[in-house]
């Protein structure tokens, strides 16, 4: 759900880029106060398998494809902070280098993807995680959240096109939200079974919840 | 770096050199609303940048597979050395290990 130039309207993508940025100050300096010298370069390794996941489109139904977005991935491993400036580094490349996302649109897509995603997604999880506190609670609340992050993405998205005056959200929102509950689920799929790889081998390798 | 990590990184290579040519080419969720509710060809022709690699596809190089899996692999290490960059911009200078034990030792 890269949103191009020309979708969105000068009010729409300048206060999203306003928003998206304040966010990202705010992650960059609660990363630097939690993110633990020994995870830089798992930060780096997760944003390159996002990246390179993110590429893989799968058909869902009716000639339409998703691709994972990894933002509950990034986030349950290495919080949500840290999730928000791995998926925001993510998007700015793939916006200069590789013309997916436009650049006016990248706050937009910053706050979707980078912001309400990780963040949307982190709390599901967290919450069901608090009810359902061992293996299996961690991996549903990580599927539920995973699944949720895109819906929440995807109908952020679909306000942003209609408040562009692009399209009635009357008409955008079902249609995105029809299409992403679909795509959710492959989501919810792909991140459950590599948070599910990684807590197996290695348990620590979850973010620490107590330090949110 | 830890196992774990080795094995993350070499799964991320090989899902760009060899599952990304073969993506679905199928239009993605908000693609597919924009065919369906006309407003996709607003947003055709209107980028302001010129992109080095557009589209995922490495330029200079016929077979379109080829060119993927290139722009892929590109990307993949691209994202690797700019998040990585980026985390340790963060945290500030990473301490050596001897400076490490000089702060233990002065306590």
């Amino acid at each position: 759900m890269h949103i191009p130039d020309g979708l969105l309207d000068a009010k729409t993508w300048g206060t999203a880029w306003v928003l998206g940025g304040a966010a990202l100050a705010y992650g960059a300096a609660k990363t630097r106060e939690r993110l633990q010298e020994r995870q830089i370069p798992f930060m780096g390794v997760m944003a390159a398998f996002i990246f390179a996941a993110q590429m893989v489109n799968f058909p869902i139904a009716g000639g339409t494809s998703g691709h994972l977005l990894g933002a509950v991935l990034a986030a349950v491993l290495l919080g949500p902070w840290t999730a928000s400036i791995i998926m925001a580094t993510i998007l700015a490349l793939q916006a200069f280098v590789f013309l997916d996302g436009g650049v006016t649109a990248l706050g937009a897509n910053i706050l979707n993807m980078a912001v309400i995603a990780p963040f949307a997604g982190y709390w599901t999880y967290r919450l069901i995680q608090r009810i359902w506190n061992n293996r299996t609670g961690t991996l549903v609340a990580t599927f539920i959240a995973a699944w949720f992050s895109v819906v929440l993405a995807a109908g952020a998205c679909a306000f942003e096109l209609a408040f562009s005056g692009m399209v009635p959200l009357r008409v955008v929102l079902p249609a995105m939200l029809g299409w992403h509950v679909l795509i959710g689920i492959g989501e919810a799929v792909i991140t459950t079974v590599v948070v599910g790889y990684l807590t197996q081998v290695r348990a620590d390798l979850v973010y620490e919840t107590a330090k949110i | 770096m830890r196992k774990e990590v080795w094995i993350l990184l070499i799964l991320a290579v090989l899902i760009a050199l060899f599952l990304s040519p073969f993506a679905s080419p199928f239009p993605d969720g908000l693609e597919r609303v924009a065919e369906d509710k006309g407003f996709l060809e607003k947003g055709e022709g209107k980028e302001i940048i010129h992109s080095p690699i557009p589209d995922y596809v490495f330029p200079g190089i016929a077979n379109e597979r080829v060119a993927t899996a290139v722009a892929g692999i590109v990307g993949t290490l691209l994202t690797l050395a700019v998040a990585y960059g980026i985390a340790v911009l963060i945290k500030g200078r990473v301490a050596s290990k001897q400076e490490i034990q000089e702060r233990q030792e002065t306590g």
